[in-house]
């Protein structure tokens, strides 16, 4: 996973709340078994004015002039200013590689769906949650000013306003350290496999009904 | 020990170590595969050169691309038929039990699980699908997880995760006829609303959780992630004993005596502490129909379409603004003005047999309306659409001009052939009404079996406490 310690990028407002993981990448691109790919179908149905569908040359659809992400402005925007709930939905990992895809490094919203939340730190992407008042600010900011950047830097927990404003986030230590060092966490876990192993043992004793393996043969009489 | 909530109980049993940061690895039980959030797991894998931590923990099935009619022939689409063949492939690879698509016990992953006795009470569950939470009508804890984490489960058979807060939402009253397990979590979603649960495990308790099957239970649980909880769950007692009993994979002899001694234990102490507390009385609840492109944006049969100018907050506001442009709705319609083009009952919410003889008892002796284009009945599993024909259901539905299908997640979220066109509108017995969630530019309509099975019958929705089959 790519590190992220400090990152200075355009903005692009998505101005409305309960974006949901279907709005963010259509089930029609979750049939593709690869990891990267889907940056150009991010937002595909708001996006575009004509359906989308995989494998097609996204290139020469038509894009929707009105959905912000298409506005000159904001072109090579990778810090996305949504509202409340964002990435509600399912579980689909495919939407944070779609926004990580598109180049986006950094979301901030009021708050966020918490698998979506969870599966942003998986892929080196910053969800940052700030108080509605101060989101709100941020929406009329960067629209009274074209080229409003911010910049984030994740080990002081700070985002920087063009104008100087400070803004303190909160982020928990563990996924801090795995987003700032890049780590893989199922190797960190790996680290622990002695115990892992412990537990097992423990529990095969106390609750063995658990460690009925499904694969030995077929449980049907 | 100072008093427990369940989540306590199901969290604590599972913890291999507590981090220095307080984030815990949590040991998983059980481990449930689709097509869909796997491949880039598996692939992960193969790439650090890592195996599986225990093979038979985990139980995959094919169900989001699987067509629900001439399967026999596989799959037309190549990029669904690449997809389910990379599973077939992973699972043989890795020593990974699999209900692939031809086996009559293959169907939607949340079904199959408690239909096998492959999920138990007292269990860890983990999938990479949202409507994971259904498993908790068990009394487990099974929550959505990304491809990443299905990845890190089928490599060390862990999680790491930090604890949620625990929310109870305690149902009281006994429902009218007519209203059922979808009215009860559509009604707690448009209390509460879609992040309501953020942050939270619900407890779903009271008297009105009580009186639900399993299976009742389960439609329950599986909308927690609607009101924005990842797990959703319900005690053990009695019905869910025995439900469990005599399932597949589920304990026998001396060991189902040992299980069951436990699980009894599975249950909030009666002091136990909530971090948030929700009661609502459901004593005089009408069936409810979701308006928007939320499933918060739900109200009763018997109420109109709500204005977006008698909501105060602006950002709400213009999220009812958006909704109603989209879903192509005016303030003020009564719900029973709204007229359907297709019905679909199936989904993980709503798939299994009593909701199939729900649907059916609308049904039975009846036409689906002339206007209505398509009404489908997309059993859960292999073995619901076994049983349904064992009972007839199958020949209410086809002499009524429903299509009986194969099982499969189908147009809950159109993965497969099975969808909406641009513009059409849909009774739907699924869980998600975003947009273009059913098909692009398609309009959902949220409601429980019986419901979609009137609208159907009348090609418009109908109060059934008033409509009697």
């Amino acid at each position: 996973m790519e590190a992220l310690t400090r990152h200075t990028g355009l903005v692009v407002p998505l101005d409305r709340p309960n974006v949901d993981t279907d709005a963010i990448i259509p089930k029609q691109y979750l049939k593709s078994i690869e990891r990267t790919g889907f940056g150009v179908n991010l937002f595909d149905d708001w996006r575009y004015l004509d359906p989308g569908e995989p494998g097609m040359d996204h290139s020469r659809r038509r894009p929707n002039p009105d959905f912000v992400l298409n506005q000159p402005r904001y072109q090579g925007a990778s810090i996305l200013l949504a509202r409340e709930n964002f990435g509600c939905g399912s579980s689909r990992e495919h939407a944070p590689w779609a926004l990580q895809d598109y180049g986006i490094r950094v979301i901030i919203a009021p708050s966020f769906a918490d698998i979506f939340y969870n599966n942003c730190f998986k892929n080196g992407l910053l969800p940052i949650v700030l108080p509605a008042q101060t989101v709100d600010r941020l929406f009329r900011e960067v629209a009274a000013q074209e080229g409003y950047t911010l910049d984030v830097d994740v080990g002081a927990q700070t985002i920087t306003t063009p104008g100087g404003e400070v803004i303190p986030f909160e982020l928990d230590p563990f996924r801090k350290r795995c987003l700032m060092e890049g780590l893989d966490d199922i190797g960190l876990t790996l680290q622990h496999a002695d115990e892992i192993r412990a537990y097992e043992a423990r529990r095969r004793q106390e609750a063995p009904w658990l460690f009925q393996d499904l694969n030995e043969g077929d449980a049907r009489p | 020990m100072s008093a427990q909530t369940l989540y306590d109980k199901l969290w604590s049993e599972h913890v291999v170590r507590v981090n220095d940061d307080g984030t815990a690895l949590l040991y998983i039980d059980r481990h449930l595969i689709h097509e869909v959030t796997s491949p880039q797991a598996f692939a992960g894998l193969r790439l650090a050169g890592r195996k599986p931590w225990r093979p038979g923990a985990n139980l995959a099935v094919p169900d989001h691309n699987v067509p629900t009619v001439g399967r026999e022939l596989g799959i037309a689409d190549p990029v669904s038929r690449l997809q389910v063949e990379t599973l077939d492939k992973n699972c043989a690879e890795f020593g990974i039990l699999e209900f692939p698509m031809n086996d009559p016990r293959q169907g939607i992953v949340h079904v199959i699980g408690p239909e096998e006795g492959a999920t138990l009470p007292g269990m860890t569950v983990v999938c990479g699908d949202s409507h994971t939470s259904t498993h908790g009508a068990l009394g487990a804890l099974a929550f959505g997880i990304g491809t990443s984490e299905v990845e890190h489960v089928l490599a060390t058979q862990c999680l790491i995760q930090k604890k949620s807060k625990a929310m109870r939402v305690w149902l009281e009253g006994t429902p009218p006829a007519g209203v059922s397990a979808k009215d009860l979590i559509l009604a707690v979603i448009g209390r509460i609303g879609t992040a309501g649960g953020t942050g939270h495990a619900i407890e779903f308790a009271g008297p009105a959780i009580r009186a639900l099957s399993v299976e009742g239970r389960m439609t329950v649980c599986n909308m927690a992630i609607e009101a924005g909880a990842r797990a959703g769950f319900v005690a053990v007692d009695d019905t869910t004993i025995d439900y469990v009993h005599g399932r597949p994979f589920a304990p026998t002899g001396e060991l189902w005596e040992r299980a069951v001694t436990h699980w009894r234990t599975l249950v909030s102490d009666e002091d136990a502490v909530f971090d948030t507390e929700v009661r609502l009385d459901v004593s005089d609840l009408a069936p409810q129909v979701t308006w928007g492109t939320s499933p918060e944006m739900v109200v009763g049969v018997d109420q109109v379409v709500p204005d977006p100018d008698a909501e105060p907050d602006p950002v709400k506001r213009e999220g009812m603004r958006a909704a109603l442009r989209y879903m192509d709705l005016t303030p003020g319609t009564p719900i029973t003005d709204i007229r359907v083009d297709k019905v679909f009952i199936g989904s993980c919410t709503n798939s299994r047999i009593e909701d199939l003889r729900a649907a059916a008892e609308q049904v039975r002796g009846r036409r689906v309306a002339d206007s209505v284009k398509q009404a489908l009945v997309v059993p859960g599993s292999g073995l619901v659409k076994r049983q349904a024909e064992a009972e007839g259901l199958h020949r209410v539905f086809l002499e009524a001009g429903f299509e009986w299908r194969d099982p499969g997640c189908s147009m809950c979220l159109a993965m497969n052939a099975d969808r909406l066109e641009p513009g059409e509108r849909c009774a739907a017995t699924s869980n998600r009404n975003f947009e273009g969630r059913q098909g692009a530019g398609g309009r959902t309509h949220l409601v429980s079996p019986a419901m979609a099975a009137a609208a159907a019958v009348h090609g418009r929705f109908v109060d059934i406490r008033k409509e009697n089959p």
